[in-house]
């Protein structure tokens, strides 16, 4: 029996195994003898291209990169002031009842499906609160655009970054408060120079997962964040089209591309530069957690 | 002076105050328009015939979502069958035979990771590994070309036939939604193992039962509302997803069910075709949703949100099943 559940458990280890084996397979070397993505494509030009063109043969992944980041970084200024400041409200501030309330719904948030956000980010955030709000500095808002996707992604993984921060801020010892508070702190004075400070390992950590989620978010900016850059370029304008990485993916699968192609293989190429990129985010979030975290006794 | 910085600091304190309650209403009041916006939209299309129509490109007014319910009620069903006991097996193992080995650990770090991973993914996994199987079993591929003729499935009692490979088939989804959801599954039921006093387990082992005799009738009873929890929450989440789903070929637009089975009923009348169900093309709800979102037609805005309203209606009604089992569960403890 002992084995059994030793299979269980070990197909964690081999589901590990086969995402890297299955992009490693197609992008950089074939077990079955085919060519793989970065044997035609050289891996330099692929990771300085800045122009994203299958017709034409060019597979330089900035575009995709760019929009990317763009996204996560509208992400991340919409969910970590959000999050962070509702996580101290909850823990320093709220009575026991407001939270009980408020965490629950918070978490609702989170449960949303993404495609839901992607189409209220299409159907009401862009023409409703983007455009009239650009339309009185006359810029002009795309239909698909980086900032409506930002945004909903943003307000997507706020509950992670409110609810992991809380975690930290309240493994915080109740000693610490209670000290400041004997030295004459004002609760401002004990959450902002006491709390945050000593659950701030926690708090980049949490930080750095919902940025990690937001990189790997794929529905909402699929349906709200467009199909393309403008020119195949770089995705420099956040009221413009972007195209992500999840977004191309979808993309290539979507359409009928053959097994074998330029275009099924670049996909694998992507996934695999996606995937490096969150692991190593990951990765480095739990290892900010452990060495930075401030240890009482 | 002392009098001011005093009341500086007051109203320094009374502000930070106000921006963190702001900050967390706001994300409230967010998630309140979009459950406005949605309703509002959706109000007119909401009907039983909405339940019980297929998808119409034609006449977008008597357009339905019964494939997508029928669809999504097989992923669950097959996800369910296949994570949980995985699920489960996983977390004994690692918390009742292997605490602290190097190979726990191993699984461990690795679970935490495999969480963060994009969930699209997984459905480049789910892609070439269940729809495709490498394409070996493609025409003039490895397979044809060692057993000398083209295998398409496996044929067994009953009319079940299994294609090969898997391709864009209700079991591809079920299995690549399974791998997504069973790092969650596993460290809920981990905690929820953990949560079983150790003087239960001492004490069953001082009366002479087995290791297993007494994970089987004592630590898993008990930890089972929470393992359940655990599972129906993280169920909850896969019957949202999309990206994998459309990575491994749900269709965007079909008008049938998984073995035509339209009713309840037809499950036990029709077992033939109840057990070839799984191995039938298939669509989801928010593939569905996905789809009408994309179409440039006004009448869509309004179909794609009464498909928004019942697959949310469906999500919280699994939380909310989940919240029940933890509450009633709560009351019934007993050490």
């Amino acid at each position: 029996m002992q084995q059994v559940l030793f299979l269980c458990a070990g197909l964690s280890i081999v589901t590990m195994a086969g995402i890297v084996f299955v992009l490693l397979n197609e992008s950089v070397y074939s077990v079955l003898g085919d060519q793989a993505f970065f044997q035609e494509i050289p891996l330099w030009k692929f990771l300085t291209g800045t122009r994203w063109h299958w017709d034409s043969g060019e597979f330089g992944v900035w575009p995709l990169l760019t929009s990317t980041l763009q996204v996560a970084l509208i992400g991340g200024l919409v969910s970590v002031p959000l999050g962070l400041c509702s996580a101290i409200y909850l823990s320093e501030y709220a009575t026991p009842r407001t939270r009980r309330v408020i965490k629950p719904t918070l978490e609702l948030l989170a449960g949303v499906p993404t495609v839901v956000y992607g189409y209220f980010a299409l159907m009401f955030v862009t023409p409703y609160v983007l455009r009239p709000l650009f339309g009185l500095v006359g810029l002009e808002v795309g239909t698909f655009n980086g900032l409506a996707a930002g945004i909903v992604v943003g307000i997507m993984i706020t509950p992670l970054v409110a609810s992991l921060s809380e975690d930290a801020i309240r493994s915080v010892p109740q000693s610490l408060r209670e000290a400041a508070y004997a030295l004459g702190s004002t609760r401002f004075d004990v959450s902002v120079r006491v709390v945050v400070p000593a659950a701030f390992s926690g708090i980049v950590a949490a930080c750095l997962l919902a940025i990690s989620r937001a990189i790997g978010e794929t529905m909402a900016v699929v349906i709200a964040g467009g199909q393309n850059t403008p020119g195949g370029g770089l995705a420099i304008n956040p009221l413009r089209e972007v195209f992500t990485m999840t977004s191309y993916i979808v993309n290539v699968s979507s359409s009928d591309v053959e097994a074998g192609s330029m275009e099924y293989k670049s996909l694998y190429a992507v996934g695999l530069t996606l995937f490096v990129i969150t692991l190593l985010m990951n990765i480095v979030s739990q290892w900010v957690m452990r060495r930075f975290r401030e240890a009482y006794q | 002076m002392s009098s001011s910085l005093y009341s500086n600091s007051q109203t320094r304190g009374r502000w930070f105050e106000y921006v963190c309650l702001l900050a967390t209403w706001s994300a409230l009041f967010f998630l309140a328009v979009l459950l406005t916006v949605i309703l509002w939209q959706g109000r007119g299309n909401l009907s039983m015939s909405f339940l019980s129509n297929f998808d119409d490109r034609l006449s977008p007014e008597k357009a339905g979502m019964l494939a997508g319910l029928w669809g999504s009620f097989w992923l669950m069903i097959l996800t369910f069958l296949i994570s949980v006991p995985v699920g489960i097996g996983a977390a004994i193992y690692l918390e009742e035979y292997s605490t602290d080995s190097w190979i726990a650990r191993i699984i461990q770090v690795n679970l935490s990771n495999l969480a963060g991973v994009p969930s699209i993914v997984y459905g480049i996994l789910g892609l070439t590994v269940f729809v495709r199987m490498f394409g070996i079993f493609a025409k003039g591929a490895i397979i044809e070309r060692m057993t000398g003729n083209q295998v398409e499935g496996l044929f067994f009692a009953f009319g079940l036939n299994v294609p090969l490979p898997l391709g864009t088939t209700v079991i591809s989804g079920a299995l690549t939604l399974s791998l997504l959801v069973l790092p969650v599954i596993i460290v809920a039921t981990q905690e929820a193992v953990r949560a079983v006093p150790g003087s239960i387990r001492h004490a069953a082992l001082a009366l002479g039962a087995t290791k297993w005799q007494t994970i089987v009738t004592l630590v898993l009873p008990a930890a089972m509302p929470g393992i359940m929890t655990g599972v129906i929450l993280s169920l909850s989440r896969a019957i949202g997803e999309t990206a994998p789903l459309i990575m491994v070929g749900a269709s965007t637009f079909l008008r049938a069910t998984p073995a035509d089975i339209e009713y309840p009923h037809e499950l036990v009348t029709k077992p033939r075709a109840t057990i070839n169900a799984p191995f039938d093309e298939y669509t989801a709800m928010p593939i569905m949703v996905y789809s009408w979102a994309k179409q440039a037609q006004r009448e869509y805005q309004g179909i794609a949100s009464a498909g928004i309203i019942v697959l949310v209606t469906v999500l919280l009604t699994m939380n909310g099943l989940a919240i029940y089992i933890r509450n009633r569960s709560q009351q019934h403890l007993r050490w």
